[in-house]
């Protein structure tokens, strides 16, 4: 919890409203998302008691379980879902463009839109993942055979949900993290858990939260007293009024889900986040080339190889998305400021058209002084950058403190042009103001990971081949 | 009438039990909820009464998944359960329902067996465990075996393992209640006879297939020790508690609400999941920065209330010598707000 935040949230308390913790939108809001709200029944694993999905406010389509315990209705159930989700998520795989690979001397295609599914809170995108886990294997022959859709259904799921552990990605979205990144509220975080009253915060104020946080919860979980008092009954008497009363429950929060996805639309996005839904859209089309050309489902376990090579993935996303966030939003760098990660200052001398001539060719290498009124927190060596020109690199050469204000000595490298005479602009003039920091968006190479049969013994050696289990479920 | 009885009034005693001794451990701070623990008090009720009524309470659904998955492995003589563990683990003996009146006679049917050294499974033992001075009756639905020289504790829950994995927090919480019934044979045998390996024994996947796991219980042994020796001083503090002092629900709420007051409470958000005051305790808290979270009070550098975080940020109020650094760092924060919105 950075200080910034936290004082946030003491001004959402005083003031009874939440407020803003972004000055832009850092993720991507779909035209067209998908809406899906998944209820469970009590102390199943990842049994479905119903869901509330569609890709429009006026078009909530519900699906229920009516006897839980039912195998076939159950599966009746994944069925039906997969008939309404997996035609989503395969209508964005039509029109597609060119990118350029390998320094422009080959192309490779991608879509131009990848679907978006939003659910409420972090359980739901966890009630989706094992959801996935457990159709996924499912067999379209044999002794329980399901149809082709609810696998596919599965696959896709599992997909998603773990595109989802990717700090950054858009393409499944809950809302309880989507509101609580851009706003603070004078409650605690694991009260903002609760999706309505976060809601309540940032639309009306303490008040409705308060009152919110009583009212209908947002699922996968119910509400223990909600079980014995009212749904129990009517699922012992398989009473049809249960549709009615689910639909009840759910619709206060279909309405909230859609109504927050339009004040996240509203906000201006962040100059970044297209590059991000590029990515997303880069992993939405290797999967839908994943499901054509193999078709496999992802394995139970990641092997030793995999699972060290995601989570590499992941570290990456999570650097790049935490420097992008801070590149596109000053309240957010401001909080690399308050700890000395960033500071402000002005230019006070320039030379730019400084010449290295020390190595075997002369490169250009200008020299700024700043003055700044910040703490600044940086050795001398070390590279810093400004957001205005994220491809030029500055080295600190010194830091000298003074009585209200501290000089540093910067020498500027890259983004300058080719030749040995700085492109117009490209070096900081005096007086300009500038913001430095070691926050960096430079490429960070992937590491260098074994073949899965060279498996070192001290993680457990080359993995077994792959047994088709037919009877798991 | 000791001070415990005049401090619960006319209500019936609500017991300790593994959960509510874990729960204690949670948050050792608070006096308040050590004393009402204590006396036993019936705090669903009390707070139903001053009206701050909390939601506790569990999913008939998941009881009766819960009863269903215990009666499929206790059945047959435990038959699934034996195949489960995968040992030869002689007896089985049922001790008993969970009743008052025969407390007693449980607790040294269970001593005696236990000192026997015998093999076996012993079902519905009942142990006690000396917290904050005063004995406690647990009554955990487990069994336990004895394994070679030493007796193990099998714990059963519902809660699913799914390819190896878990839910964390059912995990922890099932460990914490486990390490409690491990102390409390531990006091009772001597440390060496009792293992710090527990069997969980959960369904596995999505099925009702049992599946047994081995937990090592000595980190949360360790810290419920600590806790517990730290709680050792309620009893003298529930001593020093003036006589007029009582809980009994059938006085006016005014009158319930002050001697609330006089038991210091340490509020987290984190009680809001765990203790059935929370709620009240919420609102007393009302306008303190704890009221944000523990890491929101830290980040603003542990002043005590919003209102005073917000006038050193402002510059408005002169900080206390032991706050001027909390202050530089609040002010600085809020200048760089104020720029960038």
């Amino acid at each position: 919890m950075s200080t910034l935040v936290a004082l946030a949230r003491a001004h959402a308390f005083a003031a009874g409203r939440a407020q803003p913790i972004t000055t832009v939108r850092h993720l991507h809001v779909h035209d067209r998302p998908l809406v899906l709200i998944p209820l469970a029944m009590a102390g199943e694993a990842n049994a479905p008691l119903a869901a509330m999905l569609g890709s429009s406010p006026a078009d909530a389509r519900l699906l229920v379980v009516s006897q839980p315990r039912n195998r076939d209705e159950r599966f009746t159930f994944f069925a039906d879902l997969a008939e309404a989700v997996v035609p989503y998520l395969d209508s964005f795989a039509g029109a597609t463009e060119a990118v350029p690979v390998d320094r422009g001397r080959d192309v490779r295609h991608r879509f131009v839109d990848a679907p978006q599914i939003w659910v409420p809170n972090p359980g739901g995108a966890d009630f989706l993942r094992l959801l996935g886990r457990s159709t996924r294997f499912r067999r379209t022959d044999g002794d329980f055979p399901v149809p082709a859709s609810v696998p596919r259904l599965g696959q896709w799921l599992t997909f998603l949900a773990s595109s989802a552990e990717v700090p950054g990605s858009s393409l499944l979205v809950n809302a309880v993290q989507a509101l609580g990144q851009h706003w603070a509220t004078g409650q605690s975080a694991a009260e903002d858990a609760h999706f309505g009253s976060l809601f309540a915060w940032i639309t009306e104020g303490v008040e409705a939260a308060r009152e919110a946080e009583n009212g209908p919860v947002a699922g996968p979980a119910t509400d223990p007293a909600f079980d014995n008092e009212i749904l129990a009954p009517l699922i012992t008497a398989a009473d049809p009024a249960l549709t009615g009363v689910l639909r009840e429950l759910l619709t206060p929060t279909w309405e909230r889900m859609w109504k927050s996805i339009e004040l996240l639309r509203d906000l201006p996005a962040g100059a970044r986040v297209g590059s991000r839904w590029d990515s997303d859209r880069d992993a939405y089309s290797a999967y839908v080339e994943h499901l054509i050309e193999d078709g496999s489902p992802q394995p139970r376990r990641d092997g030793a190889v995999a699972a060290a090579a995601r989570l590499q993935r992941l570290e990456n996303a999570a650097t790049r998305y935490a420097v992008q966030r801070a590149f596109d939003d000053p309240l957010v760098m401001a909080e690399h400021r308050l700890t000395g990660q960033a500071f402000g200052a002005v230019v006070t001398l320039a030379k730019a058209d400084r010449i290295d001539d020390s190595g075997k060719r002369p490169v250009l290498r200008p020299r700024i002084m700043v003055a700044t009124s910040e703490a600044v927190r940086v050795e001398p060596g070390a590279a810093l950058t400004s957001p205005a020109r994220p491809a030029q690199k500055a080295k600190v050469i010194s830091v000298t403190p003074g009585a209200t204000s501290t000089d540093v000595v910067l020498e500027l490298s890259g983004g300058m042009g080719r030749k040995l005479v700085a492109e117009p602009g490209s070096v900081p003039e005096v007086g300009e103001q500038l913001l430095l920091t070691t926050l960096s968006e430079a490429y960070r190479p992937g590491a260098a990971f074994p073949d899965p049969d060279d498996t070192p013994w001290t993680h457990g050696g080359p993995p077994a081949r792959p047994s088709v289990d037919a009877d798991d479920q | 009438m000791s001070q415990v009885e005049r401090l619960r009034g006319t209500a019936p005693g609500k017991r300790h039990n593994a959960r509510t001794v874990a729960a204690l451990t949670g948050n050792p701070g608070c006096t308040r909820r050590a004393v009402l623990d204590a006396a036993g008090v019936d705090k669903v009720r009390l707070a139903e009464r001053i009206g701050f009524p909390g939601a506790f309470g569990q999913s008939r659904f998941a009881l009766a998944r819960g009863n269903a998955f215990e009666a499929m492995l206790k059945a047959d003589d435990c038959a699934l359960l034996r195949s489960t563990l995968g040992a030869y683990v002689g007896g089985y003996e049922d001790l008993g329902a969970d009743e008052d009146d025969t407390l007693s006679a449980r607790h040294t049917r269970t001593r005696a067996l236990l000192r026997s050294g015998a093999e076996g499974l012993l079902d519905h033992p009942l142990l006690t465990l000396d917290v904050a001075g005063q004995t406690v009756f647990l009554e955990p639905d487990l069994i336990a075996y004895q394994n070679g020289s030493q007796l193990q504790v099998v714990e059963i829950k519902s809660f699913a393992i799914i390819d190896g994995q878990a839910d964390g927090t059912a995990v922890s919480s099932a460990a914490v209640q486990a390490a409690v019934y491990v102390l409390a044979l531990r006091r009772l045998l001597g440390d060496d006879r009792v293992s710090h390996e527990v069997v969980l024994v959960c369904p596995e996947n999505f099925s009702m297939q049992p599946v047994a796991v081995v937990l090592d219980v000595r980190k949360q042994l360790s810290t419920l020790k600590r806790q517990l020796s730290r709680l050792a001083s309620v009893s003298s503090l529930i001593e020093s508690l003036p006589p007029t002092l009582s809980f009994d629900l059938a006085q006016p709420v005014a009158d319930l609400v002050s001697s609330l007051d006089t038991l210091t409470a340490r509020y987290a958000p984190e009680c809001l999941s765990a203790c059935e005051m929370s709620v009240f305790c919420r609102d007393e808290a009302d306008g303190r920065t704890e009221l944000l979270g523990r890491p929101v009070r830290e980040a603003l550098g542990g002043i005590e209330t919003v209102g005073e975080v917000l006038a050193l940020a402002a510059g408005t109020r002169e900080p206390e010598p032991d706050q001027v650094e909390a202050a530089t760092l609040l002010r600085a924060a809020q200048r760089l707000r104020d720029e960038a919105l």
